[in-house]
């Protein structure tokens, strides 16, 4: 599938870049693929975002984080919510995959291996401190509703992992 | 336009009902994994019922908006069904309740995909991918306490015979489900009861579960007319709107 890249203008990009996730702060919400366009109007700043998930309650504070950046470098900002086209795990960036796996969140797999993995059919999850695969699966529910809960069997560290929406 | 409200209302008031139900067990799961799934499923239930209320608020204009909808109306105005709003009775019958819903809502949802209206199906297209994990959640755990000991087989067949009885109340045809199916917005939900019931039926059966023989069903809810147990779900739902109006935190 192709992704729709997201409209980003310049002059926004490297103020949207200082803005983190509030639940996930190693993440800017540029990389995690939240921020779908950035433009300017007649000197304001439109800003679409689009939730991970519908309850995600980091919407919110992502949402006024934007503004509050964008106002610093001088903008009026409007910050708009957008369901469609849905938010997906391709979405994060390979830079947010990688600061994912190092903050200890395993990066989400494709489709059919998650789903494998959170049947516990599979032991594929790479566990984030040790780099083992012999994982299991605690719970398809974790911390916060995009992430599920493995335990590495090698290193007995638990940790979170980012499910695979699609 | 206002049969489009009552049927975007009608939908949301199902994830809004279980949602509540779902967020009573918070602290109280009976493991901490199963506390945070089942309150995790709640925030996506509710996410949704945002999505939803703020768009009827949009469409019925004036003070509307997603609280009031939420918070401020009379029970005989909550068009859920009588399943969403059964008691957390034990766990047994919150994984049941949540099992027979989920497979309705992801099929509700897989056909609301393409509904005309864009709002909808947007809503639609984002809510099915939390919905799947729901679905794969609960049907798991039917099977679990199905072939599991035979104290949890005994009570998840109790539950299940007992909760059977609203399963019918799903696929019922409100006038507002007639209106939109004729207009290309809404869904027949009359042709989702066989995969419906045979997809339950499965599960069921590879959980060891009898599947209940009884013809008997229960409804009312779409209509307005609730259980005893809506009272009280409301009662704390709107306690804080209701004591002091308008407040926010």
């Amino acid at each position: 599938m192709t992704l729709p890249e997201p409209y980003i203008e310049d002059d926004l990009r490297e103020i949207l870049d200082g803005v983190s996730d509030p639940e996930i702060p190693v993440l800017t919400v540029l990389q995690m693929g939240v921020v779908r366009s950035a433009r300017l109007e007649n000197g304001k700043a439109k800003v679409q975002i689009t939730p991970t998930y519908s309850g995600c309650p980091a919407m919110d504070v992502i949402g006024d984080d934007i503004k509050k950046a964008l106002k610093e470098n001088g903008y009026d900002a409007e910050v708009e919510l957008i369901l469609s086209p849905a938010w997906s795990t391709d979405w994060i960036t390979p830079a947010g995959r990688t600061a994912l796996e190092k903050y200890g969140i395993a990066a989400p797999l494709e489709a059919d291996a998650d789903k494998e993995a959170l049947l516990g059919n599979k032991r594929i999850v790479k566990c984030p401190q040790c780099g083992s695969t012999n994982t299991i699966l605690v719970s398809q529910f974790g911390s916060t509703a995009c992430k599920a809960l493995f335990k590495c069997e090698d290193c007995l560290e638990p940790f979170d992992y980012f499910k695979c929406l699609k | 336009m206002e049969k489009l409200t009552d049927y975007i209302i009608q939908i949301a008031d199902n994830s809004l009902i279980l949602g509540q139900r779902l967020g009573d067990l918070c602290g109280h799961g009976p493991t901490l994994e199963t506390d945070i799934a089942l309150t995790n499923i709640s925030l996506d239930l509710f996410g949704q019922v945002r999505s939803y209320y703020q768009y009827a608020a949009k469409l019925m204009g004036g003070d509307a908006n997603e609280d009031t909808i939420a918070f401020l109306r009379k029970e005989n105005e909550y068009k859920n069904v009588l399943l969403v709003e059964q008691p957390n009775t034990d766990f047994a019958y919150v994984i049941t309740r949540q099992f027979f819903f989920d497979h309705f809502h992801w099929l509700l949802q897989d056909k609301l995909q393409q509904s005309k209206d864009e709002t909808l199906a947007a809503i639609a297209k984002k809510s099915i991918k939390e919905v799947s994990y729901h679905v794969r959640f609960s049907s798991d755990w039917m099977k679990r306490l199905g072939d599991g000991t035979e104290e949890s087989h005994q009570r998840i067949q109790q539950a299940v015979n007992d909760l059977w009885v609203y399963t019918d109340e799903l696929f019922h045809m409100t006038e507002a489900d007639q209106e939109m199916l004729q207009n290309g917005v809404g869904v027949d939900l009359s042709l989702l009861k066989d995969t419906y019931y045979e997809r339950i039926k499965s599960v069921l059966e590879e959980a060891t579960i009898e599947i209940p023989e009884s013809n008997y069903f229960q409804k009312g809810g779409k209509k307005g007319v609730h259980t005893e147990h809506m009272g009280f779900i409301l009662t704390e739902m709107q306690y804080m709107q209701r004591t002091y109006p308008n407040m926010t935190w």
